[in-house]
């Protein structure tokens, strides 16, 4: 293991070569790679490297790319790509289809605003927008989280119990392009942590059609399996997370990660790196004997209900932060989480940094204080950090 | 008397135990593609192939799962993806040192127009993959709209005043990416059919088969005329059967006689052309124009 100063985007493309390469004595490692900004550092660092079997192919689209990856993972070997914001819009067809396939395809993805008005910084609602799309989802909050992330993300992946795609996300330029110490494993410790790729329905020799047409009782049964599926990742999770810290000697953490709410009555919920953000306005909050923790959302889908029931149990009020907006509603993470706070927990949703505002801890103070005021839910609120 | 087409002996045992369109499918009576498909298994011989359907009439043939009427592994792709889903699988397949062929099997819709980019892209790369566009001129699994490979004149459902605009050269195009072979290929001549598709299947890189393919529900002409159109088609120049390879050297498989009869009797015996009538002596002059351009890249 090497320590090294990168950015997440090199951090993603270095944990994809070394998944890439644990592969080489099974099916091999492809993708589709495509340009965009903030992840372009990310597909340039990963068509320079070396492969025992397979490599990465500069195609024509972000459609395309993701195109490529199901015909490289229906082959039977890991498959990788990145993208972000528009990117993803355009590629969004085949997210669709990589996960109706039920394909262990990894994607990172760099969090960036949808244009236009074109805009290059953080905002989650170009992935949000892929919610659905029968993909697991992981944001994480700083460069060594994403690096693990892309080798947990694989494992969990590719497990037979689950077998669903994955979306590692990082928020744009506060990660993919701020550098980082970073722990870089062995390739023998990834090599131990992998195992080689068994797709169970890649193409082989049987005359059998892939994605063929279903009537509504077999589209039924295909999303209860694939619903099931989701609904035994937690379990599947935590077993990888105890052999990836046997292996790597880290613990990668908890779909949900609390942060003093043992004795907290308030709680603020973030995704991607608005949590660090949070954890230091909380500390501050703390010294003024405020009782507010705090919790991130590590994994969004499969969506950790029962972790954020149990974390936000003792909670009197809540206060929920976007950095997105589902535009006629309110910010996604508060919508899908309001429901998770114990009867008569005041919720107060609010977005902010939205298109790349620099979040600060006297922000996430203020949205403590006047969470502290209220005393019932309000709608949501835009709150402008500029 | 003519000779009988392969050598009188149509089937072959692999064709009777093994087809790759399998019988029992959904296909219209007299459809071109099932043709294609029956070819391609009469001239696939040794090869294994993974096919790769994107969506047109080929991905409703397949028939709802679970069951396929294909004879090899196949895969259902979006619209726009065949060339780069079979990409990902040809790259497999060369890592993994596999002898199979990579075939993406596609419509004028899925070629011409919403996957022109992703073929472009394949071609330019010169991934090793046998692209089939099966051309019946229209979006037929949807109903019969027009497509940029539908022909000037041809009443569709989205060009009820017949299509004001030529259909694109497609042959052309793919030339111009100079890949290892391009070819047109005309189902009433089986064996120039068959000598190209195993020349396609043999070939590596990218090829690119341009099958015309009569679609009577979409042309509204008898089921069993099929071949003949195409015949007709051929006998008039208007659709050149031949091959290019590299982009450079073109040579006509059959020369046309020119039959000003044979393309009238084409256009009064098709439907799609009855409503707006075609102006015989425009097509006969772009005809002649386009000839006249093959003839200049003949080798």
């Amino acid at each position: 293991m090497t320590v090294q100063l990168i950015s997440a985007n090199h951090a993603a493309a270095m944990a994809a070569t070394l998944a890439g390469r644990a592969n080489r004595n099974a099916r091999g490692f492809g993708g589709g790679i495509y340009p965009i900004t903030p992840q372009t550092e990310c597909i340039e660092l990963l068509a320079k490297q070396e492969f025992e079997k397979g490599g990465v192919i500069p195609v024509e689209s972000e459609h395309s790319a993701m195109a490529v990856c199901m015909g490289v993972s229906l082959g039977g070997a890991r498959s990788f790509t990145a993208s972000a914001s528009n990117g993803l819009a355009y590629m969004a067809e085949n997210v669709v289809a990589a996960g109706m396939y039920r394909l262990p395809i990894l994607m990172m993805a760099v969090n960036r605003t949808l244009g236009p008005p074109w805009n290059i910084w953080v905002d989650h609602g170009d992935t949000l927008m892929l919610r659905d799309s029968g993909w697991m989802h992981i944001y994480c909050e700083d460069n060594q989280e994403v690096l693990d992330s892309i080798l947990f993300g694989y494992r969990l992946a590719e497990d037979p119990r689950v077998l669903l795609p994955i979306m590692v996300c990082q928020d744009a330029f506060v990660l993919s392009h701020t550098m980082m110490q970073t722990d870089i494993p062995d390739q023998e410790q990834v090599d131990r942590f992998l195992p080689d790729l068994d797709l169970p329905h890649r193409l082989h020799n049987d005359a059998v059609t892939v994605g063929g047409l279903d009537f509504p009782h077999e589209t039924e049964v295909h999303r209860a399996q694939h619903q099931e599926a989701m609904d035994g990742v937690a379990e599947v999770y935590a077993e990888i997370q105890d052999e990836f810290e046997q292996i790597f000697g880290r613990r990668p953490a908890d779909r949900i990660v609390p942060y003093r709410m043992e004795d907290a009555k308030y709680a603020v919920v973030s995704m991607g790196t608005t949590a660090l953000t949070v954890r230091v306005a909380v500390d501050a909050m703390r010294e003024k004997g405020i009782p507010v923790g705090a919790v991130r959302m590590r994994m969004l889908r499969p969506y950790p209900e029962k972790e954020m029931i149990e974390a936000l149990a003792g909670c009197e009020k809540v206060a929920i932060l976007d950095r997105d907006i589902s535009l006629g509603h309110g910010g996604v993470l508060w919508s899908e989480t309001r429901g998770t706070v114990p009867p008569g927990c005041v919720v107060q949703g609010t977005m902010l940094g939205l298109g790349g505002g620099d979040i600060r801890p006297q922000h996430i103070e203020e949205v403590i204080e006047d969470l502290l005021e209220r005393t019932e839910d309000g709608s949501p609120v835009i709150k402008e950090v500029m | 008397m003519q000779e009988p087409v392969l050598e009188g002996c149509f089937k072959t045992d692999q064709e009777l135990t093994d087809p790759l369109l399998r019988p029992g499918n959904t296909n219209c009576g007299g459809c071109g593609m099932s043709v294609a498909w029956n070819m391609l298994s009469h001239a696939r011989g040794k090869h294994e192939l993974q096919v790769v359907i994107p969506a047109c009439c080929g991905i409703v043939t397949a028939g709802h799962y679970p069951v396929s009427s294909y004879g090899a592994p196949t895969v259902a792709s979006t619209f726009a993806s065949s060339a780069a889903v079979a990409a990902g699988l040809a790259h497999v397949m060369e890592m993994n040192d596999e002898n199979k062929r990579a075939v993406c099997f596609a419509g004028d819709g899925g070629t011409y127009d919403i996957g022109m980019a992703t073929l472009s892209a394949a071609a330019e790369r010169n991934d090793d993959i046998l692209y089939i566009c099966y051309d019946n001129e229209i979006y037929g699994n949807t109903g019969g709209q027009r497509s940029s490979a539908t022909p000037l004149g041809a009443t569709t459902t989205t060009t009820p005043g017949g299509k004001k605009l030529q259909k694109k050269d497609i042959t052309a195009i793919m030339a111009a990416h100079r890949i290892p072979y391009v070819a047109s290929v005309s189902l009433a001549h089986l064996e120039d059919t068959r000598r190209k598709m195993q020349y396609a299947l043999e070939t590596r890189g990218f090829r690119f088969l341009h099958v015309f393919a009569p679609c009577p529900t979409g042309w509204k002409s008898e089921q069993a005329e099929g071949i003949d159109l195409i015949r007709m088609a051929v006998d008039s120049g208007l659709f050149p059967v031949m091959e290019i390879f590299d982009g450079v050297t073109t040579q006509i498989n059959i020369e046309p006689s020119m039959s000003d009869e044979a393309l009238e009797t084409y256009f009064s015996s098709q439907g799609r052309f009855k409503k707006n009538k075609v102006d015989i002596a425009t097509v006969r002059a772009a005809i002649d124009a386009n000839w006249a351009r093959l003839r200049r890249g003949v080798s």
